[in-house]
């Protein structure tokens, strides 16, 4: 038998299809390889005997012929979804123990069409971080090696998730991208990922990091994969305001590998001061590889990108330091008081002893931009900013059908370098950036390897709710690039 | 006639704005679907998102927001078909997000203004500046064990409306006149209990002193008035102290304070360095409340009839003057009771009997008009049976102080008691002509000259009678005999 670990998403979904293997083989495979890859600390918390739980009643569903999209597919979960039951942290030591008594809309949707879970991802604590170090459960190992042999990150926050497929402790997964969160990982690991547009899958049951950005999406092996599995997770929610109350399309079929008439943004602030020479390569070859397609590639002009790190880091932690006033460790979660305390005392040491550096970092910068007298100068005005990088796009969609740039401007780099500089870490996500802020559908596809033989990824952004046309030519992409390298001991 | 504190060194006008936090009636919570009910078990109405559990998002309840825009026009204010919910942020144990749901800058409901009636049947006007929606906290209880806190949520995200005042109020009496109408409007409207002993409407007074023509001065907010009463001692308590402070050389820091009932005095709460900086700002997970002009015609299309053009109609079809048609309709109840009575009757006499004599009974048996004994139909009654001469005015005031006691129908009371006026020539005449015989003395002096003696027999005839003779047949036979 094959090892069902290495098998992507859809040719899993099609051999239990055919019965081939069933989900109780397909979910102890996985959960075979999850042991044996603990190294990576990919996992905060396993849920084995609920993962062998669900496959059964699956194969059981199956042998009554109704199933589901995600029918008997074994996942991971990043550990910022409320899962019922199963302890759900954040990545925070403030919520350690925590058991929501809900499931997420995202995990109720997958898990409704079928979805096995294998465990919670690991993350960056909150999904603050683009390097999965700033974990109360211990950073995540990339299970990529450059020729240093150091421990890599993953990237972040989704870094869990991503080291997870990329070694095939899961078929796919779920991530969170507030900036790049799903994108920067995906490229860091060399996986797919895609930000869906904001609005196109619910936010209810996410813990919520910033809440015009949050936007959960699919981490997987193959560009159908995350088609597959955003179908899954899609749809309009009457208990998430903003979530759009729009059909959600067959994915799926978008992937019709014909681009050919199409036209390809290429922004030229992308190409930023500094570009390593081997992202500026890996950018030429994608737009080759797309020309070839047939595809036409035109210039465009984002002229307000070079602004879109500084207002993401105003607008996100602003959101971000009153969506975390609530772990108060009143009601939930952990609580450090002692004989005598005041009210404030127990906010002050609950807060200090359960939220890591970055995540206070972050609080403090988004109390100081809404604070009284610097409102307008900061956050106010990275409204404005916001807007403009929006219109910027809407321009640029006027001329094209999607946008191509790199993912990230470098590959995974070593655990603890960046650590002493929080704004150098913060330049991770300087392309993923702009399209979070304007809610914009982002896909990133692997189609390279670094000169240290490590995988880069490139995105494409595409119109609001037009995930489809994203795909479709992130399937080209991927079929052009063969992006066939694994991880050391992944290799098919 | 404006209101002026003689302070030691000359006069002083007092300046005051009100903000009123009125509670929504409504079935569910602003932004959950967590039941409003009072008086439940603590912690009983709590959904997920009331206790600000991960993950958890509002959505916000069209019902409060219908009522909302309902209490917007009853303050014929400037409704904003987009509004934007903000967050308002601070720490407290009874607020668990860590902020507050509210409206910032731009408030479903722009200006408005209520009428004031005044105690001497005059109006003053008061502008609205905004009305918006936001959450209530949930109750901290300090008394339930020695050494922790209780936290009850079920009061938490339900949904409030704060109706905030210009600075157009100038004495404690306009302040009590507003709250009395503004309570009187929600409640005719039904948006709000206006219970302020329940907590349900709530009210914070912001005070300042000037000198009569200057500008603004610097103001001092009491926090959380419990009464009308309240509000007024609070407000004169408060400009008093004001003046002294001013007047012994000292300067008011703007600050927030407490009133005390029972010492009489108000007290600092929190200075405006201690005040706390709510960094506002749009809640994310809230879409801008927008509504089109239909949806705000379906609800004017609810609309009551409301305290002002009530008075005005009372006023103009029924001949009321200001002060009796101000009195009637400051609660919708009234009103109504009024209406019933009125019916088909002399719209003035029936507004005599409704507030001369039953709301005089009322207020001495503290009763409200929900626990009348006397029914409108049956006080109705009462003034026909005084129309159509079956009784005296007189007869009439006993025969009320009965039903008051009773709750009895008044025909019945007339019928049973015997108490139906003599209208029969004959039985009056021989009342008359027995005091005539008893009293030639007196006759004599009528004859004389001396007319207003007269009076004086009618008194005697009516008085042996037991009051039940016409007292017009009385005076046209006594006339007719000793005149004639």
């Amino acid at each position: 038998m094959t090892d069902l670990t290495k098998l992507t998403l859809a040719e899993a979904r099609d051999g239990l299809a055919k019965g081939d293997y069933t989900s109780v083989e397909l979910t102890e495979a996985h959960l075979k390889s999850m042991d044996a890859h603990r190294n990576l600390n990919a996992y905060i918390t396993e849920t084995p005997e609920k993962a062998m739980e669900m496959a059964k009643a699956s194969d059981a569903k199956r042998a009554k012929g109704s199933a589901g999209k995600m029918e008997g597919l074994p996942i991971a979960v990043k550990d910022l979804f409320c899962t019922e039951g199963v302890q759900t942290t954040a990545a925070s030591h403030i919520l350690e123990g925590f058991k929501p008594e809900y499931e997420s809309t995202v995990t109720s949707n997958l898990f409704g069409n079928g979805a096995v879970m294998l465990g919670k991802a690991n993350l960056d604590e909150f999904a603050m971080g683009s390097s999965n170090t700033s974990s109360y459960y211990g950073n995540v190992v990339n299970p990529w090696k450059d020729k240093s042999g150091k421990d890599l990150v993953p990237g972040g926050s989704s870094g869990g998730s991503a080291a997870a497929v990329a070694a095939n402790m899961a078929l796919a997964a779920t991530g969170t991208d507030t900036g790049g969160s799903i994108r920067q990982p995906a490229s860091y690991c060399g996986i797919v990922g895609l930000k869906p547009t904001y609005g196109r899958c619910s936010r209810w049951g996410i813990v919520a990091f910033a809440s015009s950005l949050d936007q959960a999406g699919p981490m997987t092996k193959t560009v159908r994969d995350a088609a597959i599995m955003l179908g899954s997770m899609a749809g309009h929610d009457a208990k998430d305001s903003t979530s759009a109350p729009i059909a959600v399309p067959d994915f799926e079929a978008a992937l019709t590998g014909d681009i050919r008439g199409m036209k390809i943004g290429i922004p030229k602030e992308y190409r930023v001061d500094g570009m390593p020479e081997e992202i500026s390569k890996l950018w030429d070859d994608g737009v080759a590889m797309l020309c070839d397609a047939g595809a036409e590639v035109v210039d465009v002009t984002l002229p307000h990108t070079k602004y879109a790190l500084g207002t993401y880091y105003i607008v996100a932690p602003a959101e971000a330091s009153s969506n975390l006033a609530r772990y108060d460790g009143l009601r939930y979660g952990q609580r450090v008081m002692d004989e005598g305390d005041s009210l404030d005392d127990m906010y002050m040491k609950s807060r200090a002893a359960g939220f890591g550096k970055e995540v206070q970092r972050r609080i403090m910068i988004g109390t100081y931009v809404l604070s009284a007298g610097y409102y307008d100068a900061y956050y106010n005005k990275a409204l404005k900013v916001r807007r403009r990088i929006y219109q910027d796009f809407e321009g640029a969609f006027g001329q094209v059908d999607a946008i191509l740039t790199p993912t990230a401007p470098s590959a995974a780099f070593a655990i603890g370098e960046n650590e002493g500089d929080p704004v150098k870490m913060y330049l991770n996500d300087v392309f993923t950036v702009p399209a979070s802020l304007a809610g914009l559908p982002g896909l990133s596809v692997p189609t390279g390897l670094s000169a240290s033989g490590l995988p880069l990824g490139l995105q494409l952004i595409g119109k609001p709710f037009d995930e489809e046309t994203v795909l479709r030519v992130g399937g080209v992409l991927e079929g052009a690039a063969n992006f066939t390298a694994k991880p050391a001991g992944q290799e098919g | 006639m404006s209101y002026i504190l003689e302070g030691s060194t000359g006069p002083w006008e007092i300046v005051v704005g009100l903000e009123v936090h009125c509670q929504v009636i409504s079935q569910s919570k602003l932004f959950s679907g967590a039941s409003t009910k009072f008086g439940n078990d603590p912690n009983s109405n709590v959904s997920l998102v009331d206790a600000a559990m991960p993950g958890m998002l509002p959505v916000v309840n069209a019902e409060c927001v219908r009522q909302a825009v309902k209490t917007g026009l009853g303050l014929k204010a400037k409704i904003n078909k987009e509004s934007v919910f903000a967050r308002k942020n601070y720490f407290y144990a009874d607020l668990p997000q860590g902020y507050q749901i509210s409206q910032f800058d731009k408030p479903i409901v722009g200006e408005g203004t209520i009428i004031l009636d005044m105690p001497d049947g005059s109006t003053k006007s008061v502008g609205i500046e905004r009305l918006h929606l936001e959450q209530d906290a949930g109750k901290s209880m300090h008394d339930q064990d020695p050494k922790y806190s209780h936290i009850d949520l079920n009061r938490s995200g339900v949904a409030l409306m704060e109706i905030v005042s210009m600075p157009d109020i100038r004495s404690p009496e306009e302040a009590g006149a507003y709250l009395t109408k503004l309570r009187a409007i929600v409640r005719y409207l039904g948006t709000c209990d206006g219970n302020m002993n329940e907590g349900s409407m709530r009210c914070d007074a912001n005070v300042s002193v000037r000198r009569p023509g200057e500008g603004f001065g610097t103001r001092c907010e009491i926090k959380n008035v419990n009464s009308i009463r309240f509000v007024m001692q609070a407000i004169e308590i408060e400009a008093k102290r004001q003046i002294e402070v001013i007047e012994g050389g000292g300067e008011i820091q703007q600050e927030t304070r407490l009133y005390d009932q029972r010492l009489g005095e108000t007290r600092s709460m929190r200075s405006k360095e201690m005040a706390h900086d709510y960094r506002y700002f749009p809640d994310p997970d809230l879409l801008p409340l927008v509504f089109d002009d239909a949806f705000v015609s379906e609800i004017e299309k609810e609309l009551p009839e409301l305290p002002d053009e009530k008075k005005a109609r009372f006023m103009r079809e029924n001949g009321l003057s200001a002060y009796d048609a101000g009195v009637l309709v400051a609660e919708k109840e009234k009103a109504d009771y009024y209406e019933v009575v009125a019916k088909g009757r002399d719209g003035k006499l029936a507004a005599n009997w409704v507030i001369t004599n039953l709301f005089g009974a009322l207020n001495k048996a503290e009763v409200g008009i929900a626990e009348s004994p006397v029914t409108a139909e049956n006080l109705g009654k009462l003034i026909d049976l005084i129309s159509n001469d079956t009784i005296s005015g007189r007869i009439a005031k006993d025969v009320f102080e009965i039903m008051i006691e009773t709750g009895g129908d008044p025909e019945k009371i007339v019928e049973e008691k015997g108490l139906k006026q003599i209208t029969d020539t004959g039985a009056i005449e021989t009342a008359i002509d027995e005091v005539i015989a008893a009293n030639p003395d007196k006759v004599e002096e009528i004859r004389a000259g001396k007319d207003k003696m007269l009076g004086w027999f009618v008194g005697q005839v009516m008085k042996s009678t037991g009051g039940k003779a016409n007292p017009g047949m009385v005076n046209k036979l006594l006339r007719d005999k000793i005149l004639g």
